[in-house]
This record gives C-alpha cells, structure tokens and sequence, in this order.
C-alpha cells in the first residue's frame, strides 16, 4: 500500500515538470518579440532601451536554461512575477479570485454528484423503459449543450419569471461574499452558474454510471447473490454499486478539469470575477506571465485531483491496493 | 432417405465457417439504419447541416453581413424566419453560414488530430519500448491540459481567426486520439497475423498501414464523430469568448457574443437560435457517434 501512494506520489512530479516545460516553451512560440508587441500595441514609438528594460523585467534577457530553473522555481516558491498588464503580482492577481471559482466547481461538482449516481443506477435497473430512456436524452442533451448558452438562457429566464412575478426583474449580487458570511448571498450568486457548469458533469458521468452498472448487472457474482436469496437492495448497494463507481470515481477526476476549464466560458456569461475570467482577460491583453501562471494553475489542480482520485481508487479496490 | 444421407453427419456449421459476406456501402448504411433508429436520427441531423454548410449561397435568403438598419431586433416573422439581431442582420442568413464556418472547423481539426493521433498511437503500440515509453508520457502531460485551456494558451500565441483556432482546437485533439488508438492497437500487436506478416519480411510502414491500422478503425471511427462534436463545441466556446472565429466571419458562437445577453429580455430570440443550433448539431453528431459504437462493437450493443 506504503509502496503504490509513494509510487503514484512521485509519479506527479515528471508530469509537472513536463507541463512546466510545455508551458514554457508554448510561450516562447511567440511570434516575434514579446516587448516589441507590447509595447507597439498602442501604435506609438518605442526606443531600444525600453525594449531592453522589458527584457530585463521579464528575465528574457538571460540565458534560456537559467530562465526555465527561475520559472519552475517561481512555480514552486509562489512566485510568478507581476502581471504584464496590471504590474500586480501574478499570486495577488490569482489569489483574490480563487475563491469563487472553487466555489463553483466545488458546488457543481457535488451537485452533479447527488443527481449522476442515483438516476444513472435507476436508468441502468430500469433498462429500456420510460425513464431510462428520459434520462439518456437528459445525458446526452447535457454533453450537447454549450455550458454559456445554458448559462445565457437561465439569465433570460430568472429575468423574465422575477419581472414576472415581482414587477422588476432580480438581479444577482456583484460582490463576492465568502459562503459561511452570508450563505444566502452567496448562494444567489453562484448556484446559477454551478448548475449550468455542471450539466455537462452530470450528464457525463449519469451515462458513465448507467453503462458500467449494467456491465456489472451481469457479472456472475450478481447471480451468485441473487441466488442467495440476497434482498435486491442489498445486492444493488453492496455488490453491484460499488464496483460500478470505480470507473465513475475515474471519470470525475477526469472530468473536473474540463469543469474548470467549463468555468472560463461561464464566468463570463454570469459576469463574475474569477479565475476564468482571469485567464480570457489574460489572453485578450497578451499577458503571457498571468497566462502561463493561470495554465500552470489549471494542470496541477488537474494532476492533484486524479492523484486523490487514484489514491482514492487504491482505498476503494482492494485489488490495486495489495497487487 | 437417400436425399438426407450425405448431410447427416455433415459437422454443424460454426460461426467461423460461415463465409463472410461482402456488403455493398449502401446496404451497410440501411443495415445500420434498420439496426440504429436513434443514431439514423442522428445521421440526419449532421446530413442536414452538411448540406445546409455546403449549400449556404442558395439556402440562405439573405447575406449573412448585410444590415437592414430598419429591421433591428426583429422578431421571428415570414421575411425573418428567425428574427434579425441587433444589427438588423437575418439570424437564419446567419445560422445556415455559421453552419459552414462550425463544420469546416469540426472536421479539419477532427481530421488532423484524429490522423495524427491514429499514426501517433499505432506506431507508438507497433514499435513498443522506448519510442512507445516517450510518446506515451509525452500524450500525459499533454493530456493534463483541458482542450479549452490548451486551445486558449494556443490562442494567445498565434492569435485569432478560423485558421488559428482550427490549429488551437487540432492539437489538444491530438494526445486524446492517441491514447484510445494506442489501446486497440496493443491488442493488435500481438495478433498472429502481425507476427505473420513480421515473418514475411515485411517493412515497418506496410505492417502498420496495412495489417495494425485497418483493425483499429472501429474506435478511430467512433472517435472521430466524437471529435467533430467537440470541436465545434468548442469553436463555439472561443468564438463565444471574443477569442476565436472573428467577425464577419458568420459563427454560431460569435452570435452569442455581445447582444446576446443585453436583448435578454426584449429579444431573447437572438440568444436562442445559434445556440440551438450548436446544441443540435452536437447532439447529432454525438448520436450518431453512440450508434456507430453500438454497431462496430458488438461487445457493447446492449448497453
């Protein structure tokens, strides 16, 4: 056991560092010179020595190697130089608009949870009947539909049901309060846009869930349970569904980076000032320091959550656990 | 009794002796519409935007670029099937050539990334080792990017327009395929037929191409209408995000941009028909996906 954490522990560091490689180098594909199409984005004219300062601020002017060693030293002593765009530090930057965006995928996570696993189970034990096939057109609508078209059509409809039913249309909250503040607050805030984040989760692993639980369905130990004259729930709960979810757990590591990914799109239809937004911000105003500081962010959240999940994995099977 | 003597003890015919029998592509295509309703519905749909793609020019009633600046925000009516947006442009003019831009960007970066998975994937399975340690590594770190993260880093470095955010949607595409591929083709590997082919003295390239690459095309297949679902998802991501396809250019995800949201209320139906038709779209392509694996893998058919 001491051995597979150690093991899959260490495993994340070739990872990371190939992904600090990768988004090093990705962000010197740039065409041209970064300083040169900074500072000759505003059309005027620039002498040589400011060009040379740019440089020296961004490090550009040492040799590559000393370049990489400070930025993945940077990565892990938390610093990442300030912003290009709003000479702030890069942690600050990302640090203050942490928050909401975990929120978010958090909340939508759990949420997609509670609704996944329960109906998946019930679509697969009622195979081919009503309701499975309702929750399979729900499943696939959700792996269909862009998260920030939801997200634009449950603005339009919060807007016109409020005016509706208030006379003037309701409004959610601007500033970010912190959950145990004012959970009221704050749920106004971001349970809109976890739920249209979390669709596409949902739908993904209710389809997962359903498919691995008729596989298991069919196993022989099931059989040998029902045989036993096992109650049908007991069978479900014991034998069936915890085999079934070893696949699903897989998926959700997997699956919460594209949530995180899902939240760039959505937190700019709900306007809030998270990490997403961040990062289009980031993109728009060529802001290669907070742009490979946010892409760095993203991979390591993904490689941390599929190791817990893979920790997760050797806890729930014992047969990775003692191979 | 003399007519049934000679096929008394004739062995029973097993599934392997039955010759197989070679379908014309037509009948393949009504075999998978009588076996697959749900997927032929699905078929359809990407028929029909296909078709709407190709055939913009005569489709569309209207140029997808020209404002009628006295027929702003209008509503769905029988010379605006779909309304006009803020611009007075006609949103289904608009829809029936966005439907060209989210189809040449599905397949190109499907395409490309799919082929470049395939052979990355294959070769990486056939030569095994180290070439086969390397790639897979390389596949993982890329792999630790989200499509959309990866195609937005990629973005901030070549910049906008169709021809960047294919290559931006292309590349992530790539490690995904390779990655499915390279599973199929391990199982090949140890085929005898390949040992086989290895014994007659075949190259490299001929055993890949010929031998490892045709019995991997059931999964590649079905990833590739995946793939073309995804992309146009996310096109319309980037497009939406003001960091993809860039106007004139008519695109799904770029009618959502802007006025979408501020006519919430007064116009809702300019939000609602390019979305539609992304959904749509999407769900075609995935349907159809569904039942192309339901038919090429006879493991998972009642699933």
């Amino acid at each position: 056991m001491y051995r597979y954490i150690m093991t899959r522990v260490l495993s994340v560091f070739p990872t990371l560092i190939g992904a600090a490689v990768l988004v090093f180098i990705l962000m010197r594909l740039i065409p041209g010179d970064i300083c040169v199409v900074r500072l000759g984005s505003g059309g005027g004219s620039f002498s040589e020595h400011s060009v040379q300062m740019c440089h020296a601020e961004l490090g550009l002017n040492r040799p590559i190697l000393l370049q990489f060693a400070s930025f993945v030293w940077g990565i892990f002593t938390l610093n990442l130089g300030n912003s290009m765009w709003s000479g702030k530090p890069v942690v600050l930057e990302i640090a203050t608009r942490l928050p909401i965006s975990i929120e978010i995928a958090l909340l939508a996570a759990v949420i997609a949870i509670l609704v996944a696993i329960p109906l998946g189970t019930i679509s697969a034990l009622k195979q081919n009947t009503w309701l499975d096939l309702a929750v399979r057109t729900v499943a696939i609508a959700g792996i269909a539909t862009p998260s920030f078209w939801l997200g634009i059509l449950s603005i339009i409809a919060v807007l016109d049901i409020t005016q509706a039913i208030s006379g003037t249309p309701w409004m959610p909250p601007i500033d970010y309060v912190p959950l145990w503040q004012d959970p009221i607050r704050n749920l106004s805030m971001t349970l809109l846009p976890a739920l249209t984040v979390g669709y596409r989760y949902a739908a993904v692993s209710m389809r997962m869930t359903r498919s691995t639980m008729l596989e298991v369905m069919r196993e022989d130990y099931i059989r040998t349970a029902r045989s036993k004259g096992l109650l049908r729930r007991i069978i479900i709960n014991r034998h069936a569904l915890k085999n079934a979810l070893l696949p699903v757990v897989t998926l959700l590591g997997i699956e919460f980076a594209f949530l995180i990914g899902g939240l760039v799109v959505t937190e700019q239809v709900f306007n809030l000032n998270g990490i997403g937004r961040l990062f289009v911000l980031a993109v728009q105003n060529q802001d290669y320091t907070l742009t490979q500081a946010l892409v760095m962010l993203v991979v390591v959240i993904f490689v941390l959550t599929n190791l817990v999940i893979d920790l997760l994995y050797a806890w729930l099977d014992p047969r990775i656990r003692f191979a | 009794m003399s007519v049934s003597a000679p096929f008394r003890f004739a062995p029973q015919a097993t599934v392997d002796d039955v010759p197989p029998v070679k379908r014309s592509a037509i009948g393949m295509v009504l075999n998978f519409c009588h076996r697959e309703p749900i997927g032929t519905f699905g078929m359809a749909i990407v028929l029909i935007i296909a078709v709407t793609g190709l055939g913009a020019e005569w489709i569309a009633p209207y140029s997808p670029t020209s404002n009628d600046f006295a027929a702003m925000t209008e509503p769905p009516s029988w010379t605006h099937l779909l309304g006009t947006d803020q611009l007075g442009r006609d949103i289904f003019s608009r829809i029936v050539f966005g439907a060209r831009t989210a189809l040449i960007v599905g397949f190109s970066s499907a395409i490309v990334g799919g082929f470049t998975g395939l052979v990355l994937g294959v070769g990486s399975a056939y030569f095994a080792g180290r070439i086969d340690m390397i790639t897979q590594r390389l596949m993982d770190i890329m792999m630790a990017f989200p499509l959309i993260i990866m195609a937005l880093a990629i973005v901030a470095i070549f910049g906008t327009g169709v021809q960047n955010v294919i290559i931006a949607i292309t590349i992530p595409l790539i490690p995904r395929c390779a990655r499915v591929v390279r599973a199929s083709a391990l199982a090949i590997r140890e085929m005898p037929y390949v040992d086989a082919a290895r014994v007659c003295g075949y190259g490299h390239l001929r055993i890949i191409l010929r031998h490892m690459v045709p019995n991997v095309m059931a999964p590649f297949l079905i990833m590739l209408t995946a793939f073309v679902g995804q992309a146009i998802l996310a096109e319309a991501s980037l497009s939406y995000l003001g960091l993809g396809v860039q106007e004139p250019v008519p695109a799904w995800g770029l009618m959502l941009q802007g006025g979408a949201e501020e006519y919430a209320t007064t116009a809702p139906w300019i939000a609602i028909f390019p979305g539609l038709a992304i959904m749509l779209t999407v769900f075609g392509f995935n349907l159809f996906g569904d039942a192309l694996r339901d038919a090429l893998d006879p493991k998972l058919r009642d699933r």
